[in-house]
This record gives C-alpha cells, sequence and structure tokens, in this order.
C-alpha cells in the first residue's frame, strides 16, 4: 500500500458569517466574504495528520476544487501538516455548477493516479450541506466508505470505523482502500497559526485541470432561485378575548 | 538558543558592565535583550495572526493587543520579559480553545439534535 492519503479540503464561507441572499435571488453574496475551510474537512486533515504522525501512512495530500482563492484553504492544510497540495482549477461559470457529482469526479480521478490508500473527506459543506462527495466518490472507485466517522482505526489492509447513526454508533470494518468521511466528533482539529503557515510555504502545490484528469464538468441541476427562511412575523397584542377570537377569525384560523 | 549564547558572551564580562547596561532602564536594547526582542516581535505578530478571528473584531483586538504590549515596553529585566512573553503564549493557546468551542458548539447546534 502506498501510505498515501488524499484529504479534500473545500473554500466555505465563515461558519459565523451572517449570510444574505443576493439581490437577483440567484445565490449568496460571496464578494469580499470572509472565507475558510469548511469544518469538517478540517476535521479530515486533522484526521489525516495524526495517522502521519502515528506513522501508519506516509505522506498527506490535500486537494481542493476551486478559483485561484481555493489554494488558500490548502495552504492552511499545509499549515496543518499537510505535506503536498494539489489545486484543481476551476472557475467562473464551471465553478458556480460545481457540486459533488463533478467534486466525486475528480476525487476519484486523483484517488487512482495519486494511488491513495484512502481518501478522508468532511461529512457534508457548510454551505450546500450536500452529504455527498464521499458517497459518490466511493461508488466512482468502487471502494467501501466509511461515512459519519467519529473513531478512525487502522489495521492491516482494513480499516475500522465508528459511525455516528441515528440510533447510536455503529461500528464496521472495511478492506482498504476506503473512503471515510469526518463527522464533528472525529478529533479537534489542530489551529493554523501563523509560524505554521509560514513553514508551509515551502511545501508545493501542484495546478491541475478538469480536463487533465479526464473529467467532464457539467452539471445536470440547475438553481432555480435562492431565497431567505420566511421572516419571522411579529406577535400582535390584543386587549380581551374578543378581540382575540375576532382576530384569529380574521386570519382564518377559526 | 541565541538568548543561550548571548548569555555565554556576558558572563565572561566583567560583572559592572552588565549593572551598567542595566541601570539605563532599558530604553536601549542591550545584547542580553536582542534574543528576547525577537522573542516578544514573534509573539506579537502571532497575537496579531490570531486577532483576526476574534468574534468582537480584528480591529477591537488589535486596539488591545497594542496597548498591552505598549505597557510593558519599558521592562528590561529579561526573566521579567520570559514571563510576560510565557504569559502571551499562553493567551495563545487560550484563544485557539475558545476558537474551536465556539466553532464546534454552533457546528453541533446547527448538525445535532439537542440532546434529552
Amino acid at each position: 500500500m502506498s501510505g498515501r492519503v488524499l484529504v479534500g479540503v473545500k473554500r466555505v464561507i465563515d461558519y459565523a458569517v451572517k449570510i444574505r441572499v443576493k439581490p437577483d435571488h440567484t445565490g449568496v453574496v460571496t464578494d469580499g466574504v470572509k472565507h475558510s475551510m469548511n469544518p469538517f474537512c478540517e476535521i479530515a486533515v486533522e484526521e489525516a495528520v495524526k495517522l502521519k504522525e502515528k506513522k501508519l501512512i506516509k505522506e498527506v495530500v490535500a486537494v481542493s476544487c476551486g478559483p485561484q482563492q481555493s489554494q488558500e484553504t490548502i495552504r492552511t492544510a499545509l499549515a496543518m501538516g499537510a505535506d503536498r497540495g494539489i489545486h484543481v482549477e476551476v472557475s467562473g461559470k464551471d465553478y458556480e455548477s460545481l457540486g459533488p457529482l463533478q467534486v466525486s469526479k475528480i476525487l476519484a480521478a486523483l484517488a487512482k493516479s495519486e494511488e491513495a490508500q484512502l481518501v478522508i473527506l468532511g461529512k457534508q459543506a457548510i454551505d450546500d450541506d450536500c452529504n455527498q462527495t464521499g458517497q459518490m466518490t466511493a461508488a466512482l472507485l468502487d471502494w467501501p466508505q466509511g461515512t459519519f466517522a467519529s473513531e478512525v482505526s487502522l489495521e492491516e489492509g482494513k480499516v475500522k470505523v465508528v459511525r455516528e447513526i441515528d440510533g447510536g454508533l455503529e461500528t464496521i470494518r472495511i478492506n482498504t482502500p476506503a473512503v471515510l468521511t469526518a463527522d464533528l466528533r472525529l478529533n479537534t482539529p489542530r489551529y493554523a497559526t501563523l509560524p505554521n503557515i509560514m513553514k508551509a510555504k515551502k511545501k508545493k502545490i501542484t495546478n491541475v485541470k478538469p480536463a487533465d484528469l479526464g473529467v467532464d464538468l457539467t452539471s445536470r441541476l440547475e438553481v432555480l432561485s435562492v431565497d431567505e427562511p420566511p421572516q419571522r412575523q411579529a406577535g400582535i397584542k390584543v386587549e380581551t378575548v374578543e378581540d382575540l377570537v375576532s382576530k384569529l377569525k380574521e386570519v382564518g384560523k377559526v | 538558543m541565541k538568548t543561550e549564547r548571548n548569555t555565554a558572551v556576558c558572563t565572561s564580562e566583567p560583572r559592572t558592565n552588565v549593572k551598567e547596561k542595566y541601570s539605563h532602564g532599558g530604553t536601549f536594547v542591550s545584547d542580553m535583550a536582542n534574543p528576547l526582542k525577537g522573542e516578544v516581535i514573534r509573539l506579537y505578530k502571532n497575537l496579531l495572526y490570531l486577532g483576526r478571528e476574534y468574534p468582537k473584531g480584528a480591529a477591537y483586538f488589535r486596539e488591545r493587543l497594542k496597548s498591552a504590549f505598549m505597557k510593558n515596553k519599558d521592562v528590561s529585566d529579561p526573566e521579567k520579559i520570559r514571563q510576560l512573553v510565557a504569559k502571551g503564549d499562553h493567551v495563545i493557546k487560550e484563544l485557539e480553545a475558545l476558537y474551536f468551542l465556539r466553532k464546534y458548539r454552533a457546528m453541533k447546534k446547527r448538525y445535532y439534535e439537542p440532546e434529552q
């Protein structure tokens, strides 16, 4: 086994930012808005780096698909301990329609060319909440998957995964190579401090185009509209019971 | 490591010279304080970088950071400086913990059922 782990990291709007819908309802305002690595991707990177520190795997490769700015996200992964990065350049209209299907095709191609032993992803992105990329990548590679992982243990040719499911916890043992997706309680991601960011500047990021990987980025989805959740209506105060009943009749509740 | 090298140089000098340096109140950077100057600047840069994510805003953090450092600008005793730098490193740990907890709690609230 190559001992190489591929970690997918996504650049998303920072979790603490208050999202605003664009006036034309085609999407969300991203210009000038603070972006950072998807929190579940941070957990994925941490798990991969931990495996390397335990000497269970040899190399951690961070991958991100997107425009130039995605390189910042890869740099954060490198600062956390990844060895090198791969930036798959996707911009403009292609980036707007980039979704789990396209990303999983890219990751599957890279997993094969890099001869990865494991592909670790966050369970979902906090912007689209798809929760599909890991599963699709495993299907495209015909590899087993350990999703919603809250505990991962590497064994000879296998990996034991404790999964967080509705009923509680499920423990499975799957063969490697495999795809894992990280859940919240898998680990505590380390902070990418300034000295680590500086050291990471020496690490290499290779640029790749989707076409080089033979991937077709055509999307089968079309976003019709993006709207805010309905505003909570203010309550109305009434003086008497009669007022209350007449108001309820007005609204059609009685 | 730099500190050790300079300490070796200083102890080879007559004691009186060392006392004279510190009688000036540390308004200039002596050979002994130089490596510590690097430490202090490193600490300031690291804290400033961390401050970008501060909940009350990066500007608020930067103001507080600058005034906290300026308050101690005349400290010359290297032992005191080391203590202050250690205190600063502790603040870094506290900030990292704060940021992690904030993020963890936000994710837990958004994605998981409240524990009954």
